[in-house]
């Protein structure tokens, strides 16, 4: 990948100001653009964009904050704050569809918004990504990982919460490589420990670490490589592979980074 | 909806005690049949008025025989598990002396009532053989019969003795059992229906929105400060949940509907990880504290404060584990909403209390100041495209 080059991203006002409107907004999040990790995850989902030739723009300096986190850890005010002011933003630039890469900003879009007067078309990114394999806009030959053996992780966010199961799994097989499942899955997944605002502060007291249990179960498939479609998950298991020191043995990415490696982005 | 309530689609996660609770289920529901032919007979002095249905009564009772031994056998199972092998979800630390014993009630009730049945109907057919009057000859059923052997010495009238026991037994712990439902667990056998039928139909990830938040929100944002003071002086009420009362009535539905049986629990991270969380607990303490106030305004009347709340119960430390996941939501069988109520509560310990944790405040901090729960400035939020 192309980690060191700066990337091209179209930036909303810079496009409103020409007069152009594009199709999708991606919201980037708060991770994307701040978490060292995870903006590979952001650079890699954006070419990955710029390779399907999709008409978007990034909001830029003008993001900010969903709320989500506030929400979840009882500030309703300071949630609502910055809902309101999200939804003027998106508002003043017509926004209709959007696209996130971040569980949690998704969910609070598409099902929290709406009532607070933010109605758009919120699209994970896993759906977007099976939607373009679908009408056979995205492609896979690379055989990179065809030695590989992937176990995918379900974000509380994406399933449970939200019900996409099957989106994120299709686009992995996309990629050819041996897939296998880790004992807790889907609707019975365990979470990663860090959703509810628990991604800020240190776990209450227990026998142990909800992410080392949860690196334990994906150490008991036997894959290589964890696939994780959230920025905390991917905080989270990383944390975890290191704790069980088996960085030689096992590795962390995010669907999009493996689609866009698989793509010789 | 009819498939989680009356299918029990959500038991099936976990297949053993699926199968067992579905034939102590079905025994339950169909051997009310058999309560009614009790009933008439009892009041109008008849006996086995359903006989005339000839073969099809035969077959009837068949099926209750054998519907009332896997509700026996399955009882058994249950107190096994509960009892002997210890599971652990039926140990928590929420399971006190009561919750364990109620269950129990429940169970060897239930093995009494449905010994009842065999061993009246036993006797019955002894009678039948013996030509005693009053009991028709409607013939054998299939696992009465096996116990027939050990009462087929009895005389007549110890014969008459059995039967008649076990019938007023029967009719009379039915009844007592109705009246001790609603003060136990057991309660789910009606609240089930209307608990899942009246549960969140939108996405798990969707919380509820507070709509006097956003009216404050939009006076602040408006900048109209005049109106925004007087509008918020005639604020009332208290953000967030403190006590029952400010819970909505789904939330104690769903504290009265809880049968205690913690899947939830059992699928919790907090709670698998050794956490003091645990989402059944957090419904047994809503019922528990609802009952004390409803005690209260028995006793003293509606405006009684005695000075407690949930947080009597609930202690912060539970509040702050959950992860929000909705294993505990999935996983009811009867739909519960445990986030809501915790959410609930943290509503009113971060709005009313601030008492956050110092680290949740410092994120609150943050996106208030910078817009995003680490302290970077929004003018960098383009870095990213960069290196």
């Amino acid at each position: 990948m192309a980690s060191k080059e700066k990337i091209e991203v179209p930036v909303m006002a810079d496009l409103f100001a020409k007069g152009e409107k594009p199709e999708y907004l991606f919201w980037v999040g708060c991770a994307g653009a701040f978490d060292d990790r995870y903006k590979k995850v952001a650079r890699a989902f954006t070419l990955i964009l710029n390779h399907l030739k999709v008409n978007y723009a990034v909001l830029g300096t003008e993001e900010t904050c969903t709320g989500d986190p506030a929400r979840r850890a009882g500030n309703e005010m300071i949630f609502q704050m910055q809902a309101l002011t999200v939804i003027e933003i998106l508002n003043g630039y017509e926004v209709k569809n959007i696209i996130t890469i971040c569980p949690h900003c998704y969910n609070v879009f598409k099902n929290e918004y709406p009532e607070l007067g933010g109605n758009y078309n919120v699209i994970n990114y896993t759906k977007f990504l099976k939607q373009q394999i679908d009408s056979g806009n995205l492609k896979v030959k690379s055989e990179i990982f065809k030695d590989r053996k992937i176990t995918y992780h379900d974000p509380c966010y994406l399933g449970r919460c939200n019900d996409i199961y099957d989106a994120p799994r299709e686009v992995l097989d996309l990629i050819p490589s041996e897939k296998v499942e880790m004992k807790r899955n889907k609707s019975l997944a365990l979470c990663c420990g860090a959703g509810g605002g628990q991604m800020f502060k240190e776990a209450e007291k227990g026998d142990k670490e909800i992410f080392i249990e949860r690196t334990e179960d994906a150490l008991e498939t036997g894959a290589d490589i964890i696939a994780t479609a959230c920025p905390f998950c991917m905080t989270m298991l990383t944390d975890g592979i290191k704790y069980k020191n088996k960085e030689e043995e096992i590795e962390n990415y995010d669907i999009a980074e493996l689609i866009a490696i698989s793509l010789d982005l | 909806m009819l498939k989680v309530a009356i299918g029990q689609s959500k038991m099936v996660i976990r297949p053993v005690s699926a199968i067992m609770h579905i034939l102590v289920y079905v025994g339950f529901i169909i051997i009310n049949i058999e309560m009614l032919e009790i009933l008439i007979d009892g009041i109008f002095g008849t006996h086995r008025l359903f006989a005339f249905f000839g073969n099809i009564y035969n077959i009837l009772i068949s099926v209750f025989e054998f519907l009332a031994i896997g509700v026996i056998l399955a009882c058994i199972v249950f107190l096994i598990r509960r009892n002997i092998i210890r599971l652990k979800r039926f140990w928590n630390r929420e399971m006190t002396l009561w919750p364990r014993t109620d269950a129990n009630i429940i169970l060897i009730t239930e093995i009494l009532l449905m010994s009842a049945i065999l061993l009246m109907n036993a006797a019955d057919t002894l009678l039948q053989s013996h030509a005693a009057a009053h009991y028709v000859n409607v013939g054998n059923f299939p696992v009465s019969s096996v116990i027939k052997p050990v009462l087929a010495d009895l005389s007549v009238s110890n014969l008459i003795f059995i039967e008649r026991f076990c019938w007023w037994f029967h009719i009379v712990g039915v009844l007592a059992f109705l009246n001790y439902i609603p003060y136990s667990k057991h309660f789910h056998v009606f609240l089930a229906f209307p608990n899942v039928y009246y549960s969140k139909l939108k996405p798990k990830g969707e919380l509820y929105n507070m709509p006097s938040i956003t009216r404050e929100v939009k006076l602040l944002l408006s900048e109209n400060n005049e109106t925004a003071a007087e509008e918020e002086a005639a604020e009332e009420g208290t953000f967030g949940a403190k006590d029952v009362r400010d819970l909505t009535w789904k939330n104690l539905m769903d504290a009265y509907t809880c049968t205690e049986c913690g899947r939830c629990t059992s699928s919790c991270p907090a709670s698998i990880t050794g956490k003091k969380l645990s989402p059944r607990k957090i419904i047994m303490d809503t019922r528990d504290r609802l009952e004390i106030v409803g005690k209260n305004i028995n006793r003293k009347g509606k405006e009684l404060d005695d000075g407690q709340s949930l947080f009597n119960y609930i202690t912060h430390e539970e509040l702050w584990a959950c992860t929000t996941c909705n294993a505990c939501t999935q996983d009811c069988p009867v739909n519960i909403d445990h986030v809501s109520i915790i959410i609930d509560l943290r509503r009113y310990l971060v709005m009313e209390e601030a008492s956050a944790p110092g680290e949740l405040n410092s994120i609150f901090t943050n996106i208030e100041n910078n817009g995003a729960p680490w302290q970077f400035s929004p003018e960098d939020r383009l870095l990213w495209t960069k290196n």
